[in-house]
């Protein structure tokens, strides 16, 4: 039976017993669905859930309660030897006894594959990864990129539906990683293949992915594009762990469907902007939030009287953007500005001290749940 | 079924660790317990067991005799006691001798250059790769009045002009201490030299930057940090001593008598299996006793692995 | 920085240990080619060859091994080949038994949790703190009582009696070696890496495959290293064969001690010397094996 799943999970939950002995729960009740072809992440800090989601697809784990499909199938206790996913470990778990040549050719031995079709395979998979000829090395004798590409080319020899990714790239160098970033990318739009990855890190995770899923603390937080989840976060956790986040407090005075009016008594005004978390009501304490980037220090104008009147405390350089930390009437901001004027010019800096002018567009202004 | 077997980790882990476990059950925990039954049981005319429960064994062992001078009833026979404790005395006074012969050589071969450690590492195993037998046999021929020991001292006090009659070194407690010393020497340099070895280099130069003398740190930081090693050491020394008997018996002869000769005696000599298991559990518990205060107090030394 | 490396005090001790160390040992050597049969006093090197052996009162004035006499005179030895067979078989067949259920027990132990844990630990605890005479007794009264009790009740007699003999020696042989297989292969299981097997069965192969392509090659070291302590645990044991032995039995260590009780000649100590050199050459050749084989990995 086919569905237009690749990979789904029904309301799971992993139960562990702590060292201590205590109960904890590992993953929370998560459901997610994975279609067919997508490159979807599982994000979040270690101890979210996401690895242990992940090795339940695998089959390195059993569901507490709840189920695991794979193409619409029941996994319930399948061993992962019997299930038609493979993975990528996050220590590429090359079998250092053997070649490279043998290890990609592992799996198809355990297919029952014959010697002719191995050699063929085994070599289009490393032509792949750009690794022709290597095939005689012993992993020990192999660079971590190379490592890395070895482990990723033994579980693609297999043509798996769905691949596993478990944190990959992390023991690789900044440049590396940002290439490979962009490799696997290319390889899987390229096969057309499910990749399921996960990550910690998310500029990684907004690179790659066609659809994410923010996890903490075995939940899921929040599912969805890379722009939805960057520029619409459903909760202040999803607005603060992705990117940067002002965050003000205050009160909703009035509420409609599509604008929000919130008293902030740090700023001793109001500020208009879109209501995101469910159910909010008029009266209700929120926070609302601004990502720096959608703060813009405009000139003084007159005739427009929803400026906010601030005053510049920090400037920090970045290179390409200038981070200005501005004090508006008792509440911290953080304005970011990309640097499109050249700032050799010590006159085009933001000077402590000095006066400036806030902008602020309902459409880039959040409300939500504080919790 | 094999299903059920996957399915349980449990059911695995039992799997694997049965054929030891029951071996160790039938060829261990049985005897032991056995050996715990007969000693409360009574010696048979011909040297079997007659299986009752009866104290008497313990009760010799501690001292108290029927065999008594001036026709008295009972009165008290140190001979077990005796054995017992001298024992005791010589397996503490062979640990204290061998950690200070061992230590001053593990530090050694621990600040030796990495590259001849393990030629050094490799002397030291050697005579423990030869036989325990032969190894006694060898003190045997030294410590003879006609020994190589003997032969050298004479050539010196002859030299010397002193007189010089030949010492009657074998068949002596002072011989059965050496033999022990010899035996046991090799395996309190290993894990010495293993928990030494362990130490980093750099918290030699960060005691010294701190202003440590070579005293100093020796006494705050090697030491400390070796006990591991001694701990394993003397477990390794102390309670193979408590119950070796073959180097008493060739070095000692009929003079030095421990528990180990013993125990060996009622099995082979006297007949008496249930004296000699009594004595047996008596030498396990008194071994027991003081390697748990001992390790109670200093730790377990995970330095035994060191094969 | 090493202080005390090059302290004297250090260096002397070193020096004089090893002196006590070895001292005995070249005495032993030395006088497996002693000229005196009655080995009191060494009276010199054989010197000279001839075609029979002629003596003059205990001394051996030549021999057609020459100095070597006493090699040869054991060479013809026809007890001590059948102590040294006895010997290697028991080796043989206890380390391999050993060494297999060892190295389960250790992987159980490692990675398992199971309600009979807390017990097998306990029994592979107790040979090392115990004394070997305590285990000795306790297999001896073991094999004593229960053949006893089997002989008479199933009426045996002659050859079919259960008796001590290659059988009790071997198996309380493997009893004792087991701890210490466990032991070794449990250090080396430690550090290794679940994530090796996932992967092969990530990639197709069931428990079974998994642990003899790739969990068993990569503990095969530590299992070695076991089956090697266990090896030569059992060839130098005295104490446990002492007492599980029977006639027809008799191992090297047992033979020696028997012949110390005896008549001393330098017969003892050529068969020392011999088995001295074999255990070090043995060693020496794995040593050699073993640091060419970590050359070759890296």
């Amino acid at each position: 039976m086919t569905s237009e799943f690749a990979v789904e999970m029904r309301d799971v939950v992993k139960r562990f017993i702590t060292p201590e002995g205590n109960e904890m729960a590992a993953v929370d009740h998560v459901t997610m669905q994975i279609k067919n072809g997508e490159f979807f992440s599982m994000l979040g800090s270690s101890g979210c859930g996401k690895t242990t989601s992940l090795r339940m697809i695998a089959g390195f784990e059993w569901p507490t309660e709840g189920e695991v499909y794979i193409e619409g199938n029941a996994m319930g206790h399948t061993p992962p030897f019997q299930r038609k996913v493979n993975t990528v470990f996050q220590s590429y778990a090359l079998f250092q006894h053997m070649t490279v040549y043998q290890n990609l050719a592992f799996g198809l031995e355990m297919e029952g594959a014959k010697e002719d079709e191995i050699k063929k395979r085994v070599g289009r998979a490393l032509e792949m990864v750009q690794l022709t000829g290597m095939d005689r090395r012993k992993p020990k004798q192999l660079s971590g990129g190379q490592q890395q590409r070895v482990a990723l080319a033994r579980a693609l020899v297999k043509t798996p539906d769905v691949l596993l990714l478990d944190e990959p790239l992390g023991a690789l160098d900044l440049k590396l990683r940002k290439e490979m970033q962009l490799e696997l990318k290319a390889l899987q739009q390229q096969l057309g293949i499910t990749f399921i990855y996960v990550t910690h890190d998310q500029e990684e995770a907004l690179t790659m992915s066609d659809r994410i899923a923010v996890m903490s603390k075995g939940k899921v937080q929040q599912m969805g594009t890379p722009v939805e989840i960057y520029e619409r976060p459903s909760n202040k956790f999803v607005a603060d762990f992705i990117g940067e986040s002002n965050f003000l407090e205050g009160k909703i005075k009035s509420l409609s469907k599509a604008e929000a009016s919130v008293f902030i008594p740090g700023l001793n005004a109001e500020v208009v902007g879109m209501p995101i978390s469910e159910g909010l009501v008029k009266g209700e304490d929120v926070v609302v939030s601004i990502r720096p980037e959608k703060i813009r220090i405009t000139e003084k104008d007159a005739k427009n009287n929803s400026l906010f009147h601030a005053k510049v405390t920090n400037t920090v350089y970045i290179g390409a953007d200038t981070h200005i930390y501005v004090d508006v009437g008792g509440a911290k901001l953080k304005v970011l500005e990309q640097n499109r004027i050249s700032r050799l010019d010590p006159r085009s800096f933001y000077v402590v001290g000095q006066d400036v002018w806030l902008m602020l567009m309902p459409e880039n202004t959040l409300v939500l749940k504080k919790d | 079924m094999l299903k059920r077997i996957r399915e349980s980790k449990a059911a695995q882990g039992t799997l694997l660790a049965l054929p030891t476990t029951f071996w160790l059950f039938f060829l261990l925990i049985i005897p032991l317990f056995l050996t715990l039954v007969i000693s409360f049981g009574k010696r048979s005319p011909d040297g079997d067991v007659i299986y009752t429960f009866s104290v008497e064994n313990y009760v010799r062992l501690f001292g108290y005799s029927t065999d008594c001078p001036d026709g008295q009833a009972s009165c008290f026979d140190p001979l077990y006691v005796q054995i017992l404790w001298r024992s005791l005395t010589l397996a503490f006074n062979t640990t204290v001798l061998v950690i200070g012969m061992a230590y001053p050589l593990a530090y050694f071969i621990a600040r030796a250059h990495p590259k001849r450690r393990n030629m050094f590492l490799f002397m030291v195993l050697i005579p423990l790769w030869t036989n325990f037998v032969i190894r006694v046999y060898a003190w045997m021929m030294l410590l003879r009045k006609e020994g190589a020991i003997n032969i050298i001292i004479g050539a010196v006090a002859h030299f010397l002009h002193i007189p010089f009659t030949p010492f009657e070194m074998l068949y002596t407690p002072g011989a059965v201490l050496v033999g022990m010393v010899y035996e046991f020497l090799p395996f309190m340099i290993l894990p010495i030299y293993t928990s030494l070895e362990k130490i980093d280099n750099s918290l030699y130069e960060a005691a010294a930057d701190l202003g440590a003398n070579a005293v100093k740190t020796f006494l705050r930081v090697t030491l400390p940090l070796s006990m591991p090693g001694v701990v394993a050491g003397t477990i390794l020394v102390f309670i193979p001593v408590m119950g070796t008997f073959i180097v008493s018996d060739i070095l000692g002869g009929r003079q030095v008598i421990l528990v180990g000769n013993l125990i060996q005696r009622q099995f082979l000599d006297a007949r008496d299996p249930t004296f000699g298991s009594a004595a047996s559990l008596i030498l396990m518990v008194m071994t027991l006793i003081v390697t748990y205060f001992y390790t109670r107090k200093f730790g377990f030394g995970e330095e035994i692995i060191v094969a | 920085m090493n202080p005390f490396r090059r302290s004297p005090f250090v260096i002397v001790s070193a020096v004089l240990v090893y002196i006590f160390l070895y001292a005995p040992i070249l005495g032993l050597v030395l006088y497996s080619f002693n000229a005196s049969r009655a080995n009191v006093t060494f009276e010199g090197f054989i010197p000279a060859f001839s075609d029979r052996v002629v003596m003059d009162g205990s001394l051996v004035k030549s021999s057609p091994c020459g100095p070597f006499h006493w090699y040869c005179d054991l060479a013809k030895n026809d007890d001590v080949a059948e102590a040294a067979g006895n010997t290697l078989t028991i080796a043989f067949i206890a380390t391999i038994v050993a060494t297999v259920i060892g190295t389960m027990s250790a992987i159980a132990l490692q990675r398992y949790d199971f309600k009979l844990k807390p017990f097998s630990q306990l029994a592979l605890y107790i040979p090392i703190v115990i004394p070997e005479i305590v285990m000795g007794i306790g297999v001896l009264t073991l094999f004593s009582q229960l053949f006893g009790w089997v002989n008479e009740v199933f009426n045996l007699s002659g050859d079919a009696r259960l008796s001590l003999g290659m059988a009790t020696v071997t198996i309380s042989h493997i009893a004792f070696m087991v701890p210490f297989v466990t032991l070794v292969v449990q250090a080396r299981l430690q550090g290794f890496d679940k994530s090796y097997e996932e992967a092969a069965m990530d990639l197709g192969a069931n428990e079974w495959i998994t642990f003899r392509r790739v969990t068993f090659p990569m503990i095969l070291p530590g299992v070695m290293s076991g089956a090697l302590l266990a090896f030569t645990l059992s060839l130098d044991d005295f104490v446990i064969t002492f007492f599980t032995n029977g006639p027809g039995s008799t191992t090297l260590p047992i033979y020696v001690y028997g012949l110390l009780r005896r008549i001393i000649t330098p017969q003892v100590n050529a068969l020392s010397t011999v088995w001295i050199l074999v255990v070090f050459t043995a060693v020496l050749t794995l040593q050699i094996l073993q640091n060419r084989e970590s050359k070759q990995h890296s």
